[in-house]
């Protein structure tokens, strides 16, 4: 009888199961249908393409089928003696990542710049704030990299580690996703291409970026908003040759304006304005966008007279108090020109999504949050996600787990959260404290600049945060 | 107050342990009374349908149905027994960290545990003393794909008479939720301690006795919040975790670690903490 009841509940179930496929490749209709993968990455930017890697190279995580699927075309990468316009600090945190999948090698076999100084000072007032390398980490505070060279590195190494459990496909337009109920037995994902081709798998990531479609079909709550403000992104030619290891912010009215350091004579421009100077400044003549951006970095505001009285009070007592004051400051660089056609603009904009996770599916990177690049740290934040979540997912795999238990998955995006939206918060309260020239919060923030920088803990504090 | 008693870890299932399955809290009495129990137990799946045993299929292994606190408890006994047989660096895991270690699952119900050390790669042995749990440990064991090639082996039988056959023969032997429910906690120890290899290791999870336990567990859930039915549970045979701790010793074994354990009720989620007065868990080795 046990048994009869045993074959009876066994056929039921393959049933079911049987039910179930179809019904999933039924949706997929006359399109084609290419193949269930373990995991799909959808979006192969430096976030999803550096998850391919950290997995293909996680001795837990490289059995898994993996698939990533990419909307541009697999470029031949060539290092060029002229730097990309596209670069971005990565921390401390972000090297250790890298070098733990042997990527870091690859970087640095091409190029990169260390940052060991950061100045970042104020328009509108005397504030300033710098940090030292050597005074706040054993380490470099940061490192200069291209976009292009550290999507070039992982590529290199995941062509090494050649794992054949991994496919990548280029050119792949995702068109729309149909992601499993919380009612749905087996949790599958459906991914059709713009192509009519479609794949099924078990953990879809979105790795697609800010604009998120992965995102869009959780249905999850997306706080966002524009900063109608852009960055202006350009390679800049320096009027001398330095060692040049230093960053350098300067807070405008109209937002921050960064030389991020190349090599001895080129440094890369992030200067994010208000939308409509951004277009201007696209469209001036190459010398006068020099002029307007050594403006930028050189010219005296507008001050208030209160402000600079206060100030200085409160550099007397902090020097009163054994205390540096920022005297340290040094001297930006003057811009001599750009490279030519170097100059973009790209919209900037906070997001961030309310949940990571829903069942069978989580988000990576710029999907899962956006913030402006005043701090860089958006990639940064992306890559804390991958590290987290390969973590997790290798230590479910090892308890013997699904790949899509809910357990690890809410742990994800718990540890991510506690991490990244007091990061978003805080660089959005900066962003708000710097956009507005009101002589009473212009002090304040001045203070509290000068403050912060005569005390080495709360600056060691800050620094320790970044580099997360 | 109430925050307490939702973080009582075993409390959930407990309730759900005691209300459906009759035969479950029978099915641990060990030693006395089992087999006469027992022989109700079948002619009552004898005489059920197959309604009643996919019913019994469902409350076992449905995720989150009724038994999602043991489903969920996995999550810290599966690390426990598998670092307790295997430690080694992150660099050098592999997927089946318990290939060639036999298990033992003593009092493995519907085989939610068993089917998870399988998958570790171990040959796990389950036993119960209820034929129907056995019956619905088989039946599912099928259903699982990746323990295709490693499905567990299942007897309806006191860990008494399993170790006619095997003695000295197991590298871990596992009794989960289990001892609180013995009534020779003595012999039961005795017994799990001779199905192991020397040098194999033994591991218990179980409520403590405590006036903690006790206030929260038998009195408030009982009878205040009547999350349990009455006489769910006797404090007495609850045992401490120095009283596990001499019953093991006695046995020619050392206990290498204690663990208090938390569960966490809106979460459904388990955590290894200090304090075990409500629950712990405790790992020991068999000495040559
Ligand atoms: C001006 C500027 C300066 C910045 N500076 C810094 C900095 O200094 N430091 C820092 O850490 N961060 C910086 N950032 C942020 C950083 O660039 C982003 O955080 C990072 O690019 C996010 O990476 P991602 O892989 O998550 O997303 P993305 O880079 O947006 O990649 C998403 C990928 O998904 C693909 N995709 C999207 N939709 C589809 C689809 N439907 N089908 C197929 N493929 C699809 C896209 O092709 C793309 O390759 C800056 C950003 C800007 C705009």
């Amino acid at each position: 009888m046990i048994l009869n009841t045993q074959k009876f509940l066994l056929k039921n179930l393959k049933n079911t199961r049987k039910l179930l496929n179809i019904r999933l490749l039924s949706t997929v209709g006359d399109e084609k249908y290419k193949g269930n993968y373990d995991v799909i990455i959808a979006g192969g930017g430096m976030v999803g393409c550096t998850l391919a890697c950290a997995m293909a190279k996680n001795p837990l995580l490289s059995s898994l089928k993996v698939l990533l699927l990419e909307g541009s075309p697999d470029k031949k990468f060539e290092l060029k003696p002229e730097y990309s316009n596209r670069v971005v600090a990565l921390s401390q945190n972000t090297k250790l990542l890298m070098s733990s999948i042997n990527v870091w090698q690859h970087v640095e076999n091409m190029r990169l710049q260390p940052v060991r100084h950061m100045q970042v000072w104020d328009a509108c007032s005397d504030a300033m704030i710098s940090f030292s390398s050597s005074e706040i980490l054993d380490d470099d505070v940061a490192y200069i990299v291209e976009n292009d060279v550290l999507l070039h590195a992982v590529n290199t190494e995941l062509n090494k580690t050649n794992n054949k459990n991994l496919d990548i496909v280029y050119g792949a337009k995702i068109d729309s996703y149909k992601l499993p109920t919380s009612t749905d037995r087996e949790l599958k994902s459906l991914v059709k291409l713009a192509n009519g081709d479609a794949y099924s798998c078990q953990l879809l990531i979105g790795a697609d970026g800010a604009n998120s479609a992965v995102r869009r079909a959780m249905g999850v709550q997306y706080v966002s908003w524009n900063y109608k403000q852009m960055g202006v992104v350009a390679t800049l030619h320096l009027a001398e040759e330095t060692e040049n290891t230093t960053a350098w912010q300067r807070w405008l009215p109209t937002g921050p304006v960064a030389l991020l350091p190349l090599d001895s004579k080129r440094s890369s421009l992030v200067w994010s304005t208000w939308e409509e100077n951004a277009k201007e400044l696209l469209k001036l003549p190459e010398e006068q966008f020099v002029d307007a951006l050594n403006d930028a970095l050189w010219k005296q505001y507008p001050r208030s007279s209160a402000v600079d009285a206060c100030m200085s009070w409160v550099g007397g007592c902090l020097r009163g108090a054994g205390l540096a004051d920022g005297a340290a400051r040094q001297l930006p660089p003057s811009v001599r020109g750009i490279a030519p056609a170097s100059r973009a603009a790209f919209p900037l904009g906070f997001g961030h999504s309310t949940r990571y996770v829903a069942p069978g599916v989580a988000l990576v990177g710029d999907a899962a949050h956006r913030v402006h690049p005043l701090a860089g740290q958006g990639v940064n934040l992306g890559f804390g996600d991958i590290k987290e979540l390969t973590e997790l997912l290798a230590d479910t795999v090892y308890t013997g787990f699904d790949i899509t238990h809910p357990d690890w998955m809410r742990r994800y995006e718990s540890e991510r959260q506690k991490h990244n939206v007091p990061t978003q918060l805080a660089i959005e309260a900066l962003h708000r404290l710097y956009t507005v020239d009101f002589p009473p919060v212009v002090l304040l923030r001045s203070i509290g600049v000068q403050v912060t920088n005569a005390l080495q803990p709360i600056k060691k504090f800050v620094m320790a945060h970044a580099a997360t | 107050m109430s925050s307490a008693v939702l973080r009582m870890p075993w409390l959930a299932y407990q309730k759900i342990f005691n209300k459906t399955i009759a035969s479950q809290t029978r099915l641990l009495s060990s030693v006395n009374a089992v087999k006469k129990d027992d022989v109700q137990t079948i002619t009552t799946v004898d005489k059920s349908d197959v309604e009643f045993f996919s019913n019994q299929m469902n409350h076992w292994w449905e995720l989150d149905g009724p038994l999602k606190a043991l489903h969920s408890m996995n999550l810290i006994r599966i690390p426990f027994v598998r670092d307790g047989l295997v430690q080694c660096s992150p660099a050098e895991r592999n997927l089946s960290p318990l290939r060639d270690k036999k298990i033992l699952d003593v009092g493995c119900g519907g085989g939610i545990l068993s089917e998870g050390l399988a998958r570790l790669g171990a040959t796990v042995t389950g036993i119960d003393a209820s034929k129907d749990l056995i019956a619905v440990a088989e039946a599912h064991k099928v259903l699982d794909p990746r323990i295709e090639n490693n499905k567990p082996t299942y007897y309806n039988i006191t860990i008494e008479d399993h170790i006619s056959k095997y003695s000295n023969y197991y590298d871990a032997v596992v009794a989960s939720e289990v001892i609180e429910h013995v009534n020779n906690q003595e012999l039961f120890v005795k017994s799990c301690v001779q199905a192991l290899k020397p040098g194999g290791r033994i591991f218990f999870t179980t409520p403590n006795r405590t006036r903690l336990s006790q206030l929260l567990v038998i009195y408030l859930a009982e009878n205040v919040l009547k999350l349990l039915e009455k006489g769910s549970h006797q404090y007495e045979k609850f045992i401490t975790p120095n009283e596990l701790t001499f019953l093991l010793e006695r046995n020619n074994c050392h206990v290498e670690s204690v663990y208090g354990i938390l569960y966490h009720f809106l979460a459904n989620s388990w955590e290894f903490v200090r304090a075990q007065s409500l629950m712990y868990a405790m790992q020991a080795v068999k000495l040559n």
